[in-house]
């Protein structure tokens, strides 16, 4: 078998286990906030209600992208903002730098954007002599550390304070030793606030884009969308084709349901409504595909295009609290990631269905129940079917298949089980048992349940 | 083809069978209470609200709380005698050093502490996220329950830019410790008139 180019999940998260005290801790604050979420959510009566209603109409915009695409793109034509087709990561980031090229524009800032982040974009645009400063706080220390982020919500949720100290120190010129989490903030508040004001052009992403009115909302805490919208000569938004809603008063549905999945509070500090450019600015819009319309033509993996990017089935996840979000080797991440990512390329994240444990915690907590395990298991038959399990996995279950496929073969495999574990344990217990990596095997049965109830059978009473 | 077309048209290919809305005008919030709801929520948040009578005693507040040596800006006409008044045609850039700025607010909304604010109340659009501290005024009438009644109000919108504020700004990016006054204003405060 090859050697994979890029570590799999289970490489990767190996390393991470490693540090034990680290690994407690991420799971702790990963945890705690989904404890946020619970509080948050049982303060809402009709939570399931919402969840209920939510889930609905992103069945019905998935189903009626087609009209709602063009609908919205017209609408977004009437306000002013000039419209982009993208079908490949390639060609949005081609877009972008054809608008910044027309202006003569080399810095650019940018608020949060998975999706851009998917797309290569500020690596696309370092490398044509295009300065891009990422201004939402976590995205910001992530770029300065050349690390991407590792939870769609918390781009630096596995760092801890010491570590940001320490990277402020090297590239803003703090004090070395300076951890206290107010202070780090402040310096980046005064940092930023200079890259705000000096900078002609400013892209964002795009949380909820309503088709009825042609304006698109964008969600912060810290106000960097708009602070960089509102000093831009020029403003991009991208967004995903997935985006869309169909009318305003859809809004009041998901912005209930968006922040308290995602953090636990009841609404995002900023809840940013783009409608028409302001006068003397160029408002820009573009659509990107990069593979979405492949995944809605999958029948049972369609419906992971509901997803809001909330992030509160990582939280909630315990394969991702303890493996940390860069063990997932994609920009998305956790199981929203899982099942969004073979589609993009099925070799490369060919074991990211397998890092579950198919509790089903995801689904449980989707804001718009999404059947998030479901589809873990689906995408491990597809995978396998398409040859892109690997070989120990194949191997292993030709082995079950072929142990199970009489009872004569399951009675004979049983009998050696038990006989080498009494006599040879070394046999078992060993590094090339999985199990026996963490746990300790368990005494064999001293006899297997057939064998025991034919002694007994004739001693039973009449 | 155009990408346009190629998308649209895998679009059209791909997508399943239409599933219908839900009806979603069920969806209420509890009228009862909502000034004090508001009011309990938006402090948890890290905001400060103060009920008032009129704009006399929004006026004493200010002078009381906040350093009026510094620039404090405002869109409100009933202030423009104490305060300078936020022009809408110069460079948004000039507002760079406001140190307060008070601006109207169409409704707050009691669920989530937020106001709803439009371009039109704003003077510019920078100026709720550019000054480092804020305060809006709002009529008590006005607070809605929940979102769906601010949807109600808000309907298709005339604004070229509106947003909900829910307090000040805030990040927990570091180690989950929360600090107030990340990008935006450092601190909030909602007169309810």
């Amino acid at each position: 078998m090859s050697q994979p180019k890029t570590k799999d999940h289970a490489a990767l998260a190996e390393a991470f286990i490693q540090d034990e005290e680290r690994v407690d801790w991420h799971d702790g604050a990963l945890w705690y906030i989904r404890a946020k979420r619970d509080i948050a959510s049982k303060g809402i009566p009709e939570w399931e209600e919402l969840r209920e209603a939510a889930s609905q109409i992103k069945s019905n915009v998935i189903s009626n992208l087609h009209g709602y695409l063009l609908q919205f793109e017209a609408n977004l034509k009437k306000n002013g903002i000039t419209v982009h087709w993208a079908d490949t990561p390639e060609e949005h980031n081609e877009i972008v730098y054809a608008i910044l090229k027309a202006k003569e524009i080399d810095q650019m800032v940018k608020s949060k954007s998975m999706l851009t982040e998917e797309c290569g974009l500020n690596e696309y645009l370092e490398e044509r002599g295009i300065g891009v400063i990422n201004s939402d706080l976590g995205e910001y220390i992530q770029q300065i550390d050349n690390e991407p982020p590792s939870h769609i919500v918390l781009p630096c949720i596995h760092k801890r304070k010491e570590e940001i100290g320490e990277l402020f120190h090297e590239h803003l010129g703090t004090e070395k030793g300076l951890s206290d989490p107010t202070q780090l903030t402040r310096v980046a508040r005064k940092h930023l606030r200079n890259v705000f004001m000096t900078r002609r052009a400013a892209l964002t992403g795009v949380n909820f884009a309503v088709a009825e009115t042609g304006e698109y909302v964008v969600c912060t805490n810290e106000g960097n969308a708009d602070m960089g919208a509102h000093l831009s000569e020029v403003q991009i938004a991208s967004m995903g084709l997935e985006k869309i809603i169909p009318q305003k008063k859809h809004l009041g549905v998901f912005l209930r349901l968006l922040a308290r999945s995602a953090t636990g509070q009841p609404i995002t500090i900023y809840s940013s409504h783009y409608k028409k450019p302001r006068e003397g600015q160029e408002m820009h819009l573009i659509l990107v595909n990069a593979g979405r319309t492949r995944q809605l033509g999958r029948p049972d993996f369609q419906n992971s295009l509901k997803c809001i990017k909330c992030g509160a089935c990582m939280n909630t996840c315990p394969v991702y609290r303890k493996s940390g979000g860069l063990s997932y080797h994609n920009t998305i991440s956790g199981p929203i990631g899982a099942i969004l990512a073979p589609n993009l390329d099925m070799k490369k994240h060919a074991d990211l269905p397998f890092a579950s444990t198919l509790c089903g915690s995801c689904s449980n907590v989707c804001p718009v129940k999404i059947n998030i395990h479901e589809q873990l298991y689906k995408w491990r038959q597809e995978i396998v079917k398409e040859g892109h399990a690997t070989s120990t996995k194949a191997l292993g279950m030709k082995a079950m298949a072929w142990t199970l496929s009489s009872p004569d073969k399951l009675a004979t495999a049983g009998r050696a089980g038990r006989w080498f574990m009494h006599n040879v344990p070394f046999v078992v217990n060993n590094k090339l048992n999985p199990w026996f990596k963490q746990r300790d095997m368990p005494d064999g049965p001293k006899e297997s349940f057939s064998e025991w109830y034919l002694k007994n059978e004739q001693d039973k009473p009449e | 083809m155009s990408t346009r077309e190629k998308i649209l048209g895998e679009v059209l290919q791909n997508q399943p069978p239409s599933l219908p809305l839900p009806d979603i005008s069920g969806f209420r919030g509890e009228a009862q209470g909502v000034v004090q709801r508001y009011k309990a929520v938006f402090e948890s948040i890290g905001g400060s609200v103060f009920l008032v009578d009129d704009f006399a005693a929004i006026q004493t507040i200010i002078h009381t709380n906040y350093d009026t040596e510094k620039r404090i800006a405002t869109t409100l006409l009933e202030l423009t005698e104490s305060f300078e008044a936020i022009v809408p045609n110069v460079a948004p850039h000039t507002y760079e050093d406001i140190e307060l700025a008070i601006i109207h607010g169409h409704f707050a909304v009691a669920e989530n502490g937020a106001v709803w604010l439009s371009d039109e109340l704003m003077g510019q659009r920078i100026i709720p996220y550019i000054c480092q501290h804020l305060a809006v005024v709002v009529r008590a009438e006005s607070i809605v329950p929940t979102l769906h009644e601010a949807y109600d109000i808000i309907g298709e919108g005339t604004y070229g830019f509106g947003g909900f504020i829910g307090g000040p700004s805030k990040t927990a990016d570091i180690e989950q410790a929360l600090v107030l006054g990340a990008h935006g204003p450092l601190s909030m405060a909602v007169f309810i008139l």
